[in-house]
């Protein structure tokens, strides 16, 4: 008997959302001002919960590491945010949109949380405007549109290509004003290291605050995790520097189940790795794949030839380029969803005919485009793009083709939750990227950011009611409570360890340690045999970093090496799990692939057979194996079919 | 390449700094300003034997998202806030800007409204209390007309996208002999004045905010504009001259609803 219930509300699926709202319970305004919500994590999703929740009169309590709430990495989204209002009268809806990001997930969402996602991404693009996001916007003085990561409709609003920025200033503007009101307080550069639990239910958090080093302690009738992706856990991806599993791992080892942890996603279009000190990835919005033509040399001599600068790419002739996405799938070209992309450029690299220094990128390509539209239009759409890529390579794109490669961008794969947001975990809930919910094995562009918003503005307000409606007798309680003791314990003695090791490699050792080991065997291609590797490999890292680990400085200071090393030891951990649920899923879907299960021409095989389920994983102990809990996907409104982009 | 370094180290708000020089070799001109000072560090904890002093710790600075947009890292390089390239910010900043050889001085922004936290972290929360005091349109979530209901020409839609690319770095600050903080200031005011959606509260907001800005120890502009030249951003002087417009419109406006009030004029 699984303990997994997903809570859909009955009926046809455009009236369940519609359903929950007029049946779920509601928490009167006097009880309301009663009742304390810790949220951790100011980005869409948590910025947008806690201005929205304040506003409604509930206190909150709002938690970020950096110094302003305004950093969080929502900021670096680029290319822009999805919805549903057929502005551009080209056959959009909400049943395509929900379609659209079902079919791209590669059918391992659940199609009731999908629904309601483009449900309310309208009314995200309402409430943007009103709060003052300068949208683009066409002479007659409408919002611009622009189709996006293949979708055959234009339905993605941008802001130039800071749709992100512009998303979270305005929930930060939101937020700040609820913070002036006095409903929300903040507490910026604070490490959430634990959850509390209280008699099965989440309670409140441990905090470490990063200026003092002080250990905190907070009560919340309920908690919210609003924390972002794990894709640090590869030491070089597209996050930022920050970001971290920490909160989420903290809560999987308090009872919340961990859903498809190796749903990675892979984006294209990222700067190319160029030496051992790198120390992140930079990506570049995927919006130059409308124009940008992608290829690699058709013959070897001619890769030989580049990388010892005997030849340049302009001077390959066009029948000796091989565009390899246009030639392997006609109708979707340079187009096709990012993992298909992602996969062929490893596909083309790993044959040999990767381009630069290192043979691990291929070339995007503009000359086309310039002769086609002219430089100034080109410019115009993506000048901002080609200057940042000519301030850190060094090379000027509107005269030789830009070079790219796949990098970690994006976990679909995050605390498991039901219908309401809730995790296993009564009164825990996971919003935004942090969670497993909408993306299935792959996210299309401009998903992410309506996802974080419809969650946190749309979403949360309504179903954390329904729980809290029954919360309302319960009096705040004391932080001297022994859970909170206990927890608090438990947090001082691991930052202790950290401490007294005295070894002799930094955390940074370690963490490009199992980045290394983590792209290799469970990064764009997986194999059973890798895995295995990896299962083996992990545990030795993470036994060497308990004995061997270096920090400089002390406890009770300001001290990044300290909240280096918390996020290393979870990462140690969550890399472990994520490759058991790699080698547990033999099939092929979305960003997931398993090269046992492809087809003869080099595609995903997907096994709906025997796993269209999603995988929540239940924490038994460090060293011990987790328990599989499955949730079997049901498609009643999407028929399954194989993805064809040919 | 081969470097000289001049660190500006301070372990705390309450306890004295000093700088410090350190060497570091064989830094690739491909990598980046940060990635230059995370082998430093490097190298300060595998060279470090025992408990060592704060000079040996590795060297504390803000940094998050390194693609340019968070608005978190912010040094002041060779006397310039971001360092000696214009249009970026600190980590974006690369190291073949510089020469083999080199002596790099690297000190915290400076203002009176940032105080030290560690080395060269300061904190800017003086910026949030200013957004805070009135950087927002007041509506709350939901019950919102469509989006397409009030069309903005696309002109101001632009000269407002312009001003919201502030990403509230504080260079503006730093790069001032004032301190002061106009520029960030008005690149919110003008946003929200710009837009429908904004003009209904302006006079309220540019007042608030200005009283909030002033409040925090920021200092006056006189009209330098060495804001504008260190902005990675490169937001526009002309925000300060529509906040100046702003805020005596503002004035004006209220003193005549004053005097009317008062049963005057």
């Amino acid at each position: 008997m699984s303990k997994i219930e997903s809570k859909i509300p009955d009926g046809p699926i455009a009236e369940k959302w519609s359903n929950f709202k007029s049946h779920c319970k509601l928490v009167n305004p006097s009880n309301k001002r009663k009742i304390d919500i810790i949220v951790v994590g100011t980005g869409l999703a948590g910025a947008s919960a806690a201005a929205s929740l304040g506003e409604l009169g509930y206190n909150v309590k709002i938690f970020c590491y950096q110094d302003s709430p305004r950093r969080a990495h929502s900021i670096a989204a680029q290319g822009g945010i999805n919805a549903a209002k057929n502005y551009q009268n080209d056959g959009d809806s909400v049943f395509r949109l929900f379609y659209d990001t079902v079919k791209g997930g590669d059918y391992r969402a659940r199609e009731a949380n999908v629904y309601r996602l483009a449900e309310v991404s309208n009314s995200i693009i309402d409430q943007c405007v009103a709060q003052g996001v300068p949208f683009a916007r066409d002479y007659g003085g409408l919002l611009d549109n622009r189709s996006f990561g293949g979708a055959q409709v234009s339905r993605t609003f941008y802001a130039r290509g800071q749709t992100g920025q512009q998303l979270l200033l305005g929930a930060y503007s939101t937020l700040s004003r609820q913070i002036k009101k006095g409903t929300v307080k903040m507490y910026n550069r604070r490490d959430v290291l634990d959850v509390v639990v209280v008699d099965g239910k989440a309670r409140g958090v441990i905090t470490r605050n990063l200026t003092t080093g002080e250990i905190e302690k907070h009560f919340g009738h309920a908690v919210v995790l609003a924390t972002g992706g794990y894709g640090n856990v590869f030491f070089l991806s597209t996050n930022a520097m920050g970001s971290n599993v920490t909160p989420a791992w903290a809560a999987y080892k308090k009872g919340a189940f961990f859903g498809n942890p190796c749903f990675t996603q892979i984006h294209p279009t990222c700067i190319p790795v160029h030496g051992d000190f790198q120390s992140k990835l930079t990506l570049m919005s995927e919006s130059l794949r409308n124009d940008g033509r992608i290829w690699v040399p058709k013959n070897i001599e001619d890769v030989e030839k580049l990388r010892n600068k005997t030849l340049k790419p302009k001077d390959i002739s066009e029948e000796n380029r091989d565009y390899y996405l246009e030639r392997r799938y006609p109708a979707f070209g340079n187009l096709v969803p990012r993992d298909v992309a992602s996969r062929a450029a490893k596909e083309r690299c790993d044959a040999g005919y990767g381009v630069g220094a290192t043979g691990l990128a291929v070339f995007l390509d503009f000359s086309e485009a310039i002769g086609r539209l002219g430089k100034s239009v080109v410019e115009a759409r993506y000048g901002n793009l080609f200057q940042m890529y000519e301030k850190i390579v060094d090379e000027n794109p509107y005269e030789t083709p830009m070079m790219i490669y796949p990098a970690v961008h994006y976990t679909m794969g995050g605390i498991w939750v039901d219908y309401n947001l809730m995790t296993t975990v009564p009164g825990l809930y996971a919003l935004g990227e942090c969670n497993f919910s909408d993306h299935g094995a792959n996210r299309l562009g401009a998903s992410a950011l309506m996802q974080g918003l419809a969650d946190g503005y749309f979403v949360i307000p309504y179903t954390i009611a329904d729980y809290l409606a029954d919360e309302i007798h319960t009096p705040r309680m004391s932080v001297d409570a022994p859970e909170f003791v206990a927890a608090e314990k438990a947090v001082k003695e691991r930052l202790e360890k950290f401490i007294s090791i005295k070894g002799t490699h930094s955390v940074d050792y370690f963490h490009k340690k199992l980045g290394k080991v983590m792209w290799e065997y469970c990064g764009m291609g997986r194999n059973e045999e890798g895995l295995k590797k990896a299962l083996e490999l992990i545990p030795v890292i993470r036994k060497e970093f308990w004995s061997d680990l270096k920090i400089n400085g002390e406890l009770n200071e300001y001290n990044p090496e300290i909240e280096k090393a918390g996020r290393v030891a979870d990462f140690l951990e969550m890399g472990e799990l994520m490759v058991r649920d790699a080698l547990n899923r033999r099939e092929s879907c979305g960003g997931h692939f398993r090269e046992e299960m492809q087809t003869e021409e080099g595609e995903a095989k997907r096994d709906d057979v025997n796993f269209a389920y999603a995988a929540a994983w239940e924490y038994t102990g460090t060293d011990s194996e987790p328990v599989l809990h499955k949730e079997q996907l049901e498609f009643k409104d999407i028929e399954l079919k194989q993805r064809n982009y040919k | 390449m081969n470097l000289t370094l001049k660190i500006w180290r301070q372990p705390s708000v309450d306890k004295k700094g000093k700088f410090e020089t350190y060497q570091i070799n064989d830094i690739s001109a491909d990598c980046s300003f940060l990635e230059m000072l995370d082998q430093l560090n490097e190298k300060l904890i595998n060279d470090s034997n025992g408990p060592v002093d704060f000079t040996k710790c590795p060297v504390s600075f803000d940094h998050d998202c390194r693609e340019g947009i968070c608005g978190m890292c912010g040094l002041y390089i060779n006397g310039r806030p971001h360092g000696p390239d214009s249009g970026i910010t600190t980590c974006q900043l690369h190291m073949r800007k510089f020469k083999d050889g080199d002596t790099i001085v690297v000190e915290p922004w400076r203002s009176k409204a940032f105080p030290i936290i560690r080395d060269l972290v300061v904190d800017r929360g003086a910026l949030d209390k200013i957004i805070q005091a009135g950087g927002y349109v007041s509506v709350n979530t939901g019950g919102i007309p469509d989006a397409n209901s009030i069309p903005i020409s696309k002109r101001n839609s632009d000269l407002a996208m312009d001003a919201a690319s502030c990403i509230g770095c504080g260079a503006c600050v730093a790069s001032c002999a004032n301190a002061s903080a106009m520029l960030f200031v008005s690149a919110k005011v003008s946003q929200l004045a710009l837009l429908p959606q904004g003009k209904i509260e302006a006079k309220e907001r540019v007042q608030s905010m200005v009283k909030e800005m002033d409040s925090l120890g920021f200092g006056n502009c006189s009209n330098t504009y060495g804001c504008e030249a260190e902005c990675p951003k490169e937001i526009s002087k002309s925000n300060i001259a529509r906040l100046n417009r702003e805020f005596i419109g503002a004035k004006v406006c209220y003193e005549n609803e004053v005097t009317r009030a008062a049963g005057g004029a």
